[in-house]
């Protein structure tokens, strides 16, 4: 193993690598006090997760021999920087019966490579743009 | 005309009996494999098999690539392992089962080859395990060493005061994670708040969630009231996950969005989900599951939450249905996910099958033995009635004690259960105020304090909880807001704590298997990694944690006994006085009849098993003996406890030989003097239902005995009250208090009683 990868050894990183976590706004995990929550400086947008720390967790879990877990973390570090809304609105047009057709989703992986550099889950959504199409998921349902 | 039914019926009677037993409430299902009603062998189940040509899965489990469901695909895609396939398949399933209880393999390697293994290969081996292996292998494969609990915390009126003082309950008894759910679904941004609040008393780090509609729940825990969920349930057929209104690729999208917001998920699965939605395709329980399984292992999710779940009850009605959740368990560890054992839907109204349910999972461990473990009273749970719930927490308690097995939970006591209850009540009181969401008064918080469940409250109601709840998400009201009003009102260490738990996102360390967080430590399958290699290795309770388990309520000892007999002294010295005469003398007076008393008896033990007074007992067999004509003189034996030699001491000193034998709890033996120590003329063993009249009884046979009659025995009718587990222990200590005061070859003192109470 490199330096430049976290192994099963730094885990928890909260503990053993403390100077690897940083919140959006670059606090350090100490400075994420109650007295700067009270004053307005720590905001819940500090207490998201960064894609930088589900990175290292993805090494982590590719570490203890994890790799569909990591896949994940990995996958989701593209996602914290999708709004919420667009996460919803992906999601329904996911489930069965939503999309009238291909277009919809091939629309939505476009739009996630383009906008939101989030090259994995731009080659998710169209491996099941496929699936969908020779599992006849584009039908009607209410 | 006789009525009697053994008479006049065509029926044993053995039947009627259990006709009334709560057993007769649970129906059964006839095995039907072609229509589903199988645990293990399926009617269509497929024959392991794996092709793979050019790395490229060709075909899987009897089906060709181009004929792939859609959860073939994923399975084939994310699942398989072609590296590891070839070996994992080619090896035959017996030798297979045969490493999963062989503590020489190392979890590892098993982990390992399930990577290569399809559905139908791993519902094969596990299928060759009884139940014993079962839990042995799940013992041995599951992830983290250290075992966990998750609790239900629910009402039936969405009274938040109430979740709040449970959740903080739950925190206190040791539950890792909890869960709430609503009656009234607009109620989810309330309960949600209320139950943050609740579990911050006390100590830091219980995981919550909030189960509701899956885009609520996503918004509830963006808010940061929430820190995980286990809502994303799978299924094994394409056709009953579309009628599940969702896709592999719609369910591992949800897995990344959880992910992505820093929040701890877990997928949902279990037997007999296919069955009730109503497209099982012929297959069994367990390889459906299985293929559930092997989808959540793609999809990237540290854990399921499996074990029958809602489909429990269902699969608990079929032959076998009860193991085959058990090895669908089984599946999920072998497959390295963090498991959520079921043990969470009330699988039969009988309490023997509940609790022969629970027993592999408290003594092989689990991340979290049960899903919903209710902790409130069965009617206040909204998931419906839990295996275990509040009304049965603490035979919990004792079987983690019996088995020194840890099943997450410490006992607490009245006191503290009383202090965080008040203090959760209190905070929230204070945040709905501060955050002006309600309005509570002193009555409801101390109803909600004192209240077993939601009947005996006098508090917030639906109306109420729906208005809170659309004021918080209207608001836009997250945890900081919370977070700060706790601490402006003087809530100082539920705001730490509160703030901990959000803050564990940042670094996403809990999003690993297994995690939950154990004195403000995240511990997990990384840190924490069940190593169980055979005896002396694996999760062993130490010995702190063995002080946990075994405080539970109502455990005697020496002191405790010898303080609640303490408590009778003053009474019992007020109606006798015991005067010591010196060496009791040998009599030859045909008419007298010893009563040899123990040594503790009214110097430390004041009365019987069955609650009378000694001196009571006294009078009446005086009496007696009296009333039989001859005389009752009183021994003290210095050398012996023990009911046979007391009474044939007494009869060896009796110018009758006849003497009784009396211990200070009551049991009492008529003996005579040229009979072995063992073979007595009567014998009173039920001292806990022997009534004073029956002592009186005794003296009269006594008598006569001495007169050389033979009279009817006095019998005390017992259908075994006696014997009572209420009683062992009690009589176990006064009977050691007995022989630590009798020494070898001491004298039998002769004791004069004077009768102090009037009348006497």
């Amino acid at each position: 193993m490199t330096n430049d990868t976290r192994g099963t050894e730094d885990f928890p990183l909260a503990e053993k690598r403390p100077d690897l976590i940083r919140s959006q706004g670059g606090r350090s995990l100490d400075e994420l006090t109650l007295d700067a929550v009270d004053a307005g400086e720590v905001t819940l947008d500090d207490l998201r997760i960064t894609p930088d720390a589900l990175m290292l967790q993805a090494e982590v879990a590719r570490d203890a021999g994890r790799e569909a877990l990591a896949d994940n973390f990995e996958r989701a570090a593209e996602m914290t920087a999708i709004p919420q809304p667009v996460i919803m609105e992906i999601y329904e047009l996911l489930r069965p019966g939503r999309a009238p057709s291909k277009d919809k989703l091939m629309e939505a992986a476009d739009m996630l490579r383009t906008r939101y550099g989030a090259e994995r889950m731009a080659t998710f959504i169209t491996e099941a743009a496929d699936v969908y199409e020779q599992r006849g998921l584009f039908t009607f349902r209410f | 005309m006789n009525e009697n039914p053994t008479i006049h019926g065509n029926r044993w009677r053995r039947f009627d009996l259990w006709d009334d037993r709560a057993l007769r409430l649970d129906k059964y299902a006839v095995e039907d494999p072609a229509n589903g009603f199988a645990a293990m062998n399926g009617a269509k189940d497929p024959s392991p098999a794996l092709t793979i040509s050019g790395g490229r899965i060709t075909s899987m489990d009897g089906v060709d690539e181009a004929d792939f469901d859609m959860i073939d695909r994923f399975i084939a895609r994310y699942h398989i392992d072609p590296a590891v396939a070839g070996e994992a398949m080619a090896m035959p399933s017996i030798e297979v089962a045969r490493m999963l209880v062989d503590m020489n393999v190392p979890r590892a390697d098993l982990v390992r080859l399930a990577r290569g293994m399809t559905p139908a290969k791993l519902a094969e081996v596990v299928a060759h395990l009884n139940a014993m292996e079962i839990a042995f292998a799940y013992s041995k494969m599951r992830a983290r060493s250290t075992p966990g609990n998750q609790g239900h915390v629910t009402n039936a009126k969405d009274d938040p005061l109430q979740l709040a003082a449970d959740a903080a309950t739950a925190v206190a008894f040791g539950f890792d994670e909890i869960e709430t759910t609503m009656r009234v679904s607009r109620n989810s941004w309330s309960n949600a708040l209320a139950c943050c609040v609740g579990a911050a008393v006390g100590r830091a780090g219980t995981l919550f969630q909030c189960s509701s509609e899956e885009a609520e729940e996503l918004l509830i825990g963006m808010a940061g009231f929430t820190s995980y969920a286990e809502t994303v349930s799978v299924y094994g057929t394409e056709k009953a996950f579309v009628d599940g209104d969702d896709t592999p690729w719609s369910k591992a999208w949800l897995t990344s969005a959880y992910a992505s917001r820093g929040i701890k998920m877990r997928c949902t699965s279990g037997a007999a989900a296919e069955l009730l939605m109503g497209y099982h395709e012929a297959k069994s329980m367990l390889y459906l599951e299985a293929r559930c399984l092997c989808l959540q292992r793609g999809m990237g999710a540290q854990g399921t939450q499996n074990g029958g779940i809602d489909g429990a009850p269902l699969a608990s009605t079929v032959p076998g249905g009860v193991r085959e959740l058990m090895a669908e368990n089984l599946v999920a560890v072998w497959l390295d996910l963090e498991c959520a054992s079921g043990n969470d839907a009330r699988m039969s109204e009988s309490q023997v099958r509940i609790g022969a349910k629970i027993l592999p999972f408290l003594i092989a461990g689990s991340d979290l033995i049960c899903s919903g473990f209710g902790t409130i009273p069965a009617y206040d749970n909204s998931f419906n009635p839990s295996l275990f719930n509040g009304e049965e927490m603490e035979e919990y308690l004792v079987l983690q004690r019996d088995f020194e097995a840890d099943g997450g939970l410490t006992p607490v006591s009245e006191e503290l259960v009383l202090d965080v209850r008040r203090r959760a009540v209190d905070a929230l009181g204070a945040v709905f105020d501060e955050l002006g969401l309600a309005v509570t008064d002193e009555t409801m918080k101390q109803s909600v304090v004192m209240a077993s469940g939601s009947d005996e409250t006098e508090s917030m109601m639906p109306r109420d909880a729906a208005l809170v709840s659309d004021a918080i998400r209207d608001g836009e009201i997250t945890v900081i807001d919370v977070i700060r009003a706790l601490r402006k009102r003087g809530f100082e260490a539920e705001a730490e704590n509160l703030l901990f738990l959000v803050k564990l996102r940042v670094s996403g360390d809990y999003l690993q298997t297994s995690a939950v967080v154990r004195e403000g430590r995240v511990i997990s399958a990384i840190n924490d990694p069940n190593a169980y290699l055979g005896p002396g290795s694996g999760y062993r309770v130490s010995e702190q944690r063995r002080s946990e388990l075994n405080n539970i309520r109502d455990v005697l000892d020496r002191e405790e006994v010898l303080r609640a007999e303490a408590h009778f002294k003053p009474i019992e010295e007020a109606k006798i006085n015991y005067l010591g005469m010196g060496a009791a003398p040998r009599s030859s007076d045909a008419q007298d009849v010893v009563v040899g008393v123990s040594p503790a008896f009214g110097s430390q033990i004041f009365r019987t098993l069955a609650g009378h007074s000694l001196t009571h007992v006294l009078r009446e067999i005086k009496a007696g003996i009296e009333e039989g004509g001859c005389t009752a003189r009183f021994v003290r034996m210095h050398h012996t406890a023990d009911t046979s030699f007391l009474g044939l001491s007494a009869a060896k000193l009796a110018g009758s030989g006849v003497g009784i034998g009396l211990q200070s709890k009551g049991t009492a033996v008529i003996h005579q003097s040229e009979r072995l120590p063992h073979n007595n003329l009567e014998l009173f063993s039920n001292a806990p239902i022997t009534s004073l009249e029956h002592y009186r009884g005794f003296g009269v046979n006594a008598a006569a005995y001495a007169r050389g009659e033979l009279p009817m025995p006095v019998v005390v009718p017992t259908r075994g009250e006696a014997m009572g587990a209420r009683y062992h222990a009690r009589v176990a200590l006064i009977f050691a208090i007995e022989t630590a005061l009798s020494r070898d070859g001491a004298e039998p003192e002769a004791i004069e009683l004077e009768f102090l109470e009037a009348g006497q």
